[in-house]
């Protein structure tokens, strides 16, 4: 005899492991005063150009470090470390995103209060990394002017899920005729408000603008809810 | 894709949730929005995929999805966007940024069946 299924109710997040993790390494990021920023792009949007020019004008005067999430090749973390920087790799294997428990993992041995800025690259890819918080104060989503300004609008969740656009690679800008009008449209269509960057990490246009923009976030960061 | 990776989690969490009850699983109830960045179809094949050797391994997958809730400082209310990617108030065209609904990926109910 058939008995008729009980329904029981629950209400459990799925991605609540990620979700305490992430809250715990936010809290002791906090705790340590390191500023810590995400990177999310598409592949070959000049995350690691951009991040290795922010190591390098930070350096003189910050203590700064980053994790970099590649699947296979350590390419990444090597031009990095060319920075000066404290750089660690995260070889994420077959997996397309990081998650806050690789993130513990890496920075478990390091002294955080030794740290001003923490960067995190994630895996280059616009889909995967926005399902999983890492603890970071700020998440960034690039978006070079080669990919065409449609991106927002292809990808809305990821750029939701970020704190600031950052426009790369502006050197190219008039020579693939991006549209600025409608690149800046579509962001405010997916994230009405969003901070926008514009920044060629190659000629080091913008870079200025940014760097103070990071500055900012340091000191009033830490006390914010 | 990484459906996958959220599939086992998901394992994960109603295995461990299904402990507390007696019974077995026949059905996974689940909350699910666009901004969680999962697509339902993917979800569903991913978790027929894993669910195999599991507890779950006779479990369906029910999947409610959640439309983008915003809500809209003009009207004072909240209301569904039209498509998400476009993030402004149906009614008035007010741009508005806070998401009230739309980012789950979260396990309402579970069906259980008395049973071995």
């Amino acid at each position: 005899m058939a008995n008729e299924p009980r329904l029981v109710e629950v209400r459990r997040n799925v991605l609540k492991r990620n979700d305490v993790v992430a809250r715990a390494l936010r809290e002791n990021f906090r705790e340590a005063g390191v500023t810590v920023v995400s990177l999310v792009s598409s592949p070959g949007s000049g995350k690691t150009a951009f991040l290795e020019k922010t190591l390098t004008l930070l350096q003189p005067r910050y203590r700064v470090a980053a994790l970099v999430g590649d699947l296979a090749t350590e390419n990444d973390a090597l031009r990095l470390a060319r920075s000066g920087a404290k750089v660690s790799q995260i070889t994420t294997g077959t997996l397309c995103h990081l998650e806050a428990e690789m993130v513990r993992g890496a920075v478990e041995t390091w002294n955080l209060r030794e740290l001003d800025f923490l960067f995190l690259e994630n895996v280059g890819n616009l889909v995967c990394p926005s399902s999983y918080d890492l603890g970071e104060e700020l998440r960034l989503v690039l978006l070079s002017v080669t990919e065409g300004e449609d991106k927002p609008l292809k990808y809305p969740t990821i750029f939701n899920s970020a704190d600031v656009a950052v426009i790369t690679k502006t050197d190219l800008a008039a020579a693939v005729e991006f549209d600025w009008p409608a690149a800046a449209a579509n962001i405010q269509r997916v994230r009405p408000g969003m901070r926008v960057i514009q920044v060629s990490a190659k000629t080091g246009e913008g870079m200025d603008q940014w760097l103070a923009f990071l500055e900012a976030l340091r000191t009033p960061a830490q006390t914010r809810a | 894709m990484h459906e996958l990776s959220i599939a086992l989690s998901l394992i994960d969490t109603v295995e461990e949730e299904a402990e507390r009850h007696s019974g077995r699983v026949s059905a996974i109830h689940l909350k699910l929005g666009p901004l969680s960045g999962v697509v339902a179809e993917a979800l569903v094949s991913a978790f027929e995929m894993a669910r195999e050797g599991t507890t779950l391994a006779g479990a369906r997958l029910v999947i409610e999805e959640m439309p983008v809730v915003v809500y809209c400082s003009t009207c004072q209310a909240r209301q569904p966007v039209a498509s998400i990617q476009w993030f402004c108030c149906p009614v008035c065209d007010t741009p508005a940024a806070e998401v009230v609904q739309g980012k789950e990926l979260e396990v309402v109910a579970l069906e259980m069946e008395d049973g071995e």
